[in-house]
């Protein structure tokens, strides 16, 4: 039995075409995938990402619990609300998953999980628990829906539905949240724009939602979700990394904080021991075609893969992120393998398009 | 509710067939596969001269979601692939039926009694 978010009824009624993700019926398009691309890269598109899983972690123990879980270190936060993108390591330092913790106080964290590894992270979470005795508490908040606004229009049509959450939300800088009531406004997201992701409750749901459709927000699926944070150079768990990839070779050295180095997280040790054997770039496919994962990339330096690959409906050409030896550099032609045949591609630095910006 | 026209032939691989008036047999795909596609932005079709076996993959169909692959509904050699749909991919979206995609000379072998009328391609697709 597949599982609903509690706006499955509302994607319905929509018209939205529902595909199952990780075990969730989810809207993959209300009409045109590229036509809600562009809504979030001119204007304002809303996702539902409720399948998503919050985690309320609290205790005495939090910070020094979180530190000793998480690739990236919490005790960089020193705003409440202000958050932090972190992979989660296994001891062989491969990805049980990529989150975002949001500190709310010493004793008081938000993380927040993909949908198909929330079950596998909380039970790693609470085995870690069990295993430092640490003195915290994990609560699973199915009680939550969250929705995504992005675009550059995002914050004032947000303002527009929700009127009383504007004073909270106007100063918040990026990568912040604030609590409004029993709504949490973050200004994060998933898509290289502005907006903001909000986390409410799911009795809740249908009418903030329904606010935002009348404000002029575009209900976008996961489709137009993949090419937006795939042109914002963003990594998707299970494509781009997972369990047998360490950070340093997903392009995700950059939330690995090695500084203090008395912290001793779970997969410190193994990344220390087997530096980066390979660098992360994007991919522009010059040639007609589309680049999609696992494809062959053929450089100077030697072979690479793509990890992910899609049409581009902002830069209208296929874009794609590679694993490829070191020796690479951006701007450099390659060739890649698509069905047999070598077509031309060149290289680029990461990310490919970024408020409403194309940067390549 | 996908569109499926009585006046057309269908195989269980989501190709519409119209046969012209020289014998031609033309070929395009569905409404029901353009809207599980979703939007397409790139065909590659099979060069005019290539001899096709029934059931061979020939063309190739990419939405920004995934690739999938064309296939021949009868034996034959293909005289003509439709170079405007090629370079206006998502013609196949906004009209599935006005945009056929190549047409093929049958051989003597290519059977079509075997072709899905439309009612028994509604049933492939009900199943689906």
């Amino acid at each position: 039995m597949a599982k609903h978010t509690p706006l499955h009824a509302v994607h319905v009624a929509a018209g939205a075409r529902i595909v199952d993700f990780a075990g969730w019926d989810m809207p993959v398009n209300y009409g045109s995938q590229i036509e809600e691309h562009h809504a979030v890269r001119r204007d304002a598109g809303m996702f539902d990402v409720s399948h998503m899983l919050g985690l309320d972690l609290g205790g005495p123990d939090a910070t020094t619990w979180l530190r000793g879980l998480l690739a990236n270190d919490v005790a960089k936060l020193h705003e409440p609300g202000k958050a932090l993108y972190s992979c989660m390591l296994n001891p062989d330092g491969g990805v049980i998953d990529d989150l975002i913790v949001y500190y709310f106080s010493p004793t008081s964290y938000r993380i927040v999980v993909n949908a198909g590894t929330a079950d596998k992270d909380v039970a790693w979470m609470r085995q870690r628990i069990a295993a430092t005795g640490a003195n915290v508490t994990l609560e699973s908040r199915r009680d939550l829906a969250m929705i995504a606004v992005q675009g550059p229009n995002a914050r004032d049509k947000t303002w527009a539905a929700l009127p009383d959450t504007r004073a909270a939300s106007e100063s918040l800088k990026p990568f912040s949240a604030a609590a409004v009531g029993d709504l949490l406004i973050a200004r994060t997201g998933y898509t290289g724009e502005d907006g903001f992701e909000i986390t409410l409750p799911a009795t809740r749901a249908e009418a903030v939602w329904n606010a935002l459709v009348a404000a002029g927000v575009t209900p976008c699926g996961l489709g137009a979700r993949d090419t937006l944070r795939l042109e914002a150079g963003m990594n998707l768990y299970g494509q781009d990394m997972d369990e047998t990839v360490s950070p340093l070779d997903a392009g995700l050295a950059w939330t690995v904080d090695l500084k203090d180095e008395s912290r001793d997280f779970v997969g410190r040790a193994a990344l220390v021991a087997n530096p980066a054997r390979r660098k992360v770039l994007g991919l522009i496919l010059e040639d007609k075609g589309v680049l999609r994962a696992h494809m062959t990339v053929f450089t100077a330096a030697g072979e690479g893969e793509t990890t992910s690959g899609t049409f581009s409906p902002s830069l209208e050409k296929s874009i794609a992120f590679a694993r490829l030896p070191f020796g690479v550099e951006p701007g450099e032609a390659v060739e890649v393998d698509i069905r047999g045949r070598r077509l031309k591609a060149r290289t680029v630095k990461l990310p490919f398009v970024r408020n409403g910006k194309t940067l390549v | 509710m996908s569109n499926v026209p009585t006046n057309l032939k269908y195989t269980p691989s989501h190709e519409w067939i119209s046969v012209d008036a020289d014998g031609i047999v033309v070929v395009g795909v569905t409404d029901h596969a353009q809207e599980a596609l979703g939007d397409v932005v790139f065909l590659e079709l099979p060069e005019v001269g290539r001899t096709l076996a029934a059931s061979e993959a020939c063309a190739v169909i990419e939405s920004v979601k995934a690739a999938s692959d064309i296939y021949a509904p009868i034996s034959g050699e293909v005289v003509e692939s439709n170079q405007d749909a090629v370079d206006a991919p998502e013609s196949v979206n906004a009209d599935a039926y006005a945009t056929w995609l190549f047409k093929i000379k049958p051989d003597g072998v290519s059977d079509l009694s075997k072709l899905l009328d439309a009612a028994g391609y509604e049933a492939v697709i009900a199943n689906a």
